[in-house]
């Protein structure tokens, strides 16, 4: 399966860096997918089997484009021994190459003014933008320096004033657009003196090199530098050698955009499916934590409801065991009543007879008392 | 200074007095400790640094040019700033949102931690950025929106809102009664109260915004699939970063936990105490089963783009080291750990886990980056970059250590026991 379509399949299922079909969708048309169509775009073509390596196209564009120029002159062709690379101080660089017979081959370095440009797309302030007619131009307004757009172009071609303070700007070839607003060509194309380099219509263009390819066969690899790289380039090449034996980068059809489209369409996704699942883990969390709670809530109160159960039984014995006890000791105290009246009913009865043998006299007397001795005694037993 | 410091202190005027004098705590009660000492020198040493950048500019000070626009500033105070920040997004989710309410002593720190981190990495952005004045202008004047960096950029200053906001009760509590002037006209304890409740929505968005920041910062690198090196170089580059950043995170708080108990003992209270193990055990399970995944992703992506080829070079072997040595390792050493309840396992599986997140992110960055540019075209930082960058360390340390000597961040309120 193809990865893209992978990621696609990844983000309808739940994935984190995966993207939508719409996603791609939109994050393509915010590229420069509309400019691409533009036939009337313009672009050049360098014919590198035409350059003579006489860098004047470099010295018209420090011209042109108002920078300081080497330190060493331009006619020093000792220059060209050593790799050199588009700076702040010269937006184009010629350099040679070994090639294959005795003569060697020169090819021309600046920005290529891609179709759906990296430095565009990367630029998180739009400073960078593609042109309906074909530059790619630079905001230095906007210009926050991050430097990103040199990360994410695939010819490294943009280059930064690191040694300024204040102003630190990028910088890089403009395909001379405000040339090409007056109706002039670009600087390095009008001084050209071999024809090496061709200005026109990117379409046109494309015609005049499959025609020279054509036309004379071994002159030329097969292959036009800039049709299809990285979504199609305005400005072309032709080479008698493989393009990557002159330092160009062997570089796919799929254009920057596209390769960060994916990531950024699924933001969306994230954005809509992250509070979902999140809030969802939350509810159940919330409703673990509930029922947990409800479940040892029910729990106390069936212990609490245990407890006093047991308690109440306990209650009850007590009280049981209280009126038992009460109703005991009443008995007892009825017996003991019974006995005292009994005890005293005797006593009396003794002291009567007692007196009655002393004195026949005295006998009222006698059962008088014995008969206060016995309603003591009942007394005394009710009270107990 | 110290005459300095004595005239602010014999300031008649009653309300500035209050303003400057914490307690009885000024710079002259610092310890004269050697770890205090080379902080000192540390962030004088960055301070200079500091006034070489914004006086001769970004050439003068890193060796950044044209072919390598970006140095340790980004690989280093950036892409592992915000990593290892992701502690605050783990934690607060652990502790919240999935209910694993014994983590609570850790939010606070990881949210402190993660708070200053990214306060860091923006503060170390405008060292490495060359107009930092424009650092707005992506936000508030014009929308780059089909940037990657973008999406880091705004997802970042969101996030920082958020963990600010999050964060502020520790000082609304700090606060409450602290400040004579206040009282009568601000009601701190019904602000803290205010923003406590804002803490499910909060953390809700913190984990949306950590999502797609962590995995963008993957995703700056999908457009430049010539100069990353192919055992580096995924679509799933983002889901790379994702992932590694959630065990990024939790490894970062069992660490400084481990820091924190050396430095700062004496500010924990009971709780703090009683659950740090627990803390650092449970995090240790979890990362250990995350990097398990990760490391099955890795490998599962290597067999897709079907790169085992590239295994037997140089690179190759980088590749085996981190996997292996960065990955594996500390998620063995992890569950060990976990399991066994050794602490100095976990922890050494932490120190390991930072250091293969530390080197995952140089790779990417620097290291794999630029591959195929002859060496003497490659970049090695200077000794200035260096230094801003420890500078920058120095700074979220002292920070920490400041905000944790002064605020409830790993000890409870006495007013506020109920809940943070």
């Amino acid at each position: 399966m193809h990865r893209r379509n992978f990621l696609k399949l990844l983000g309808i299922t739940g994935g984190v860096a995966a993207a939508s079909g719409t996603g791609i969708h939109k994050a393509s048309a915010a590229s420069a997918a509309s400019v691409k169509r533009n036939p009337d775009a313009v672009g050049v073509l360098h014919d590198s089997t035409l350059c003579i390596g006489c860098r004047r196209c470099e010295e018209a564009c420090a011209v042109v484009n108002n920078r300081p120029g080497p330190e060493k002159p331009y006619d020093n062709r000792a220059v060209l021994d050593t790799k050199r690379r588009p700076s702040v101080d010269s937006y184009t660089v010629v350099n040679k190459y070994p090639g294959q017979g005795a003569r060697p081959v020169f090819r021309k370095t600046q920005c290529n003014h891609c179709q759906e440009p990296a430095c565009a797309s990367a630029c998180f302030v739009k400073a960078f933008t593609k042109t309906p007619e074909g530059p790619v131009v630079y905001d230095p307004s906007l210009c926050v320096g991050c430097r990103y757009c040199m990360i994410a172009c695939p010819f490294t071609i943009p280059s930064y004033d690191y040694d300024k303070v204040l102003n630190p700007l990028v910088h890089k070839c403009t395909l001379c657009a405000p040339r090409l607003a007056e109706g002039k060509q670009p600087g390095c194309v009008e001084v050209c003196p071999t024809g090496a380099l061709l200005f026109g219509k990117r379409e046109e263009l494309l015609d005049i090199a499959r025609k020279r390819i054509a036309d004379a066969p071994g002159k030329y690899v097969k292959h036009i530098y800039g049709e299809k790289e990285v979504g199609g380039t305005n400005w072309l090449y032709l080479s008698p050698v493989p393009h990557e034996e002159l330092g160009q980068p062997v570089l796919d059809a799929t254009s920057v955009p596209e390769l960060t489209s994916g990531a950024l369409g699924s933001v969306p996704m994230i954005a809509g499916l992250w509070p979902v699942l999140l809030t969802g883990a939350w509810a159940i969390t919330r409703r673990k934590e509930k029922v947990s709670e409800e479940e040892r809530e029910s729990a106390v109160s069936a212990a609490l409801a245990k407890a006093s159960a047991a308690n109440a039984e306990e209650l009850r014995k007590a009280l049981e065991k209280a009126a038992k006890d009460k109703e005991n000791a009443l008995a007892k105290a009825e017996k003991d009543k019974e006995a005292a009246v009994a005890a005293a009913l005797a006593e009396a009865k003794a002291a009567c007879e007692a007196a009655a043998d002393n004195a026949g006299g005295t006998d009222a007397a006698g059962q008088e008392q014995a008969a206060d001795a016995a309603n003591a005694g009942t007394k005394d037993g009710g009270e107990s | 200074m110290r005459g300095l410091i004595r005239k602010l202190k014999t300031l008649p005027i009653p309300t500035l007095r209050e303003a400057v004098d914490f307690g009885r705590d000024t710079l002259l009660s610092i310890p004269r400790t050697p770890g205090n000492y080379l902080t000192a020198a540390i962030l004088l040493l960055g301070g200079l640094v500091t006034i070489l950048r914004f006086t001769i500019g970004i050439g003068g000070v890193t060796n950044l040019d044209d072919a390598n626009p970006w140095g340790i500033w980004i690989a280093f105070d950036l892409l592992c700033g915000v990593a290892l920040a992701a502690g605050g997004y783990t934690t607060s989710a652990a502790c919240y949102l999935f209910g694993l309410k014994r983590y609570h002593g850790a939010v606070r720190p990881a949210i402190l931690t993660a708070f200053l981190g990214y306060a860091f990495v923006v503060i170390a952005l405008h060292f490495d950025v060359g107009q930092p004045w424009r650092l707005v202008y992506p936000i508030f004047l014009s929308q780059g929106t089909t940037s990657v960096l973008f999406e880091v950029g705004l997802c970042v200053f969101i996030y920082l809102c958020v963990l600010f906001t999050e964060w502020t009760p520790a000082a609304f509590e700090w606060l409450d009664g602290r400040f004579a002037w206040f009282d009568g006209f601000i009601n701190w304890r019904k602000i803290r109260n205010f923003v406590v409740r804002l803490t499910i929505p909060l953390t809700i968005l913190g984990v949306i915004l950590s999502t797609m920041h962590q995995s963008s910062l993957g995703a700056l690198f999908l457009t430049s699939p010539g100069k990353l090196h192919p055992l580096w170089y995924s679509s799933f580059l983002p889901v790379f970063f994702f992932v590694s950043s959630m065990f990024a995170g939790l490894s970062m708080v069992i660490f400084e936990g481990g820091l924190a108990h050396a430095g700062l003992h004496d500010k924990m209270d009971q709780a703090h105490l009683d659950s740090s193990h627990e803390v650092a055990f449970g995090f240790a399970k979890a990362a250990s089963f995350i990097m398990a995944g990760y490391f099955c992703m890795r490998i599962f992506d290597l067999a897709m783009s079907n790169n085992w080829a590239y295994l037997a070079t140089g690179y190759g072997i980088l590749y085996l080291v981190e996997l292996f040595g960065f990955v594996i390792f500390p998620c063995f050493l992890f569950a060990m750990g976990s399991r066994e309840k050794k602490l100095w396992l976990v922890r050494f599986g932490a120190v390991m886990a930072i250091l293969g997140i530390v080197l995952n992110r140089f790779i990417v960055c620097l290291i794999a980056f630029n591959w195929q540019l002859p060496s003497d075209e490659r970049y090695f930082p200077s000794i200035m970059e260096v230094i801003v960058s420890v500078f920058i360390v120095t700074c979220i340390v002292t920070a920490y250590r400041l905000i944790c000597h002064f605020l409830p961040i790993l000890h409870e309120h006495p007013d506020y026991k109920d809940a943070h």
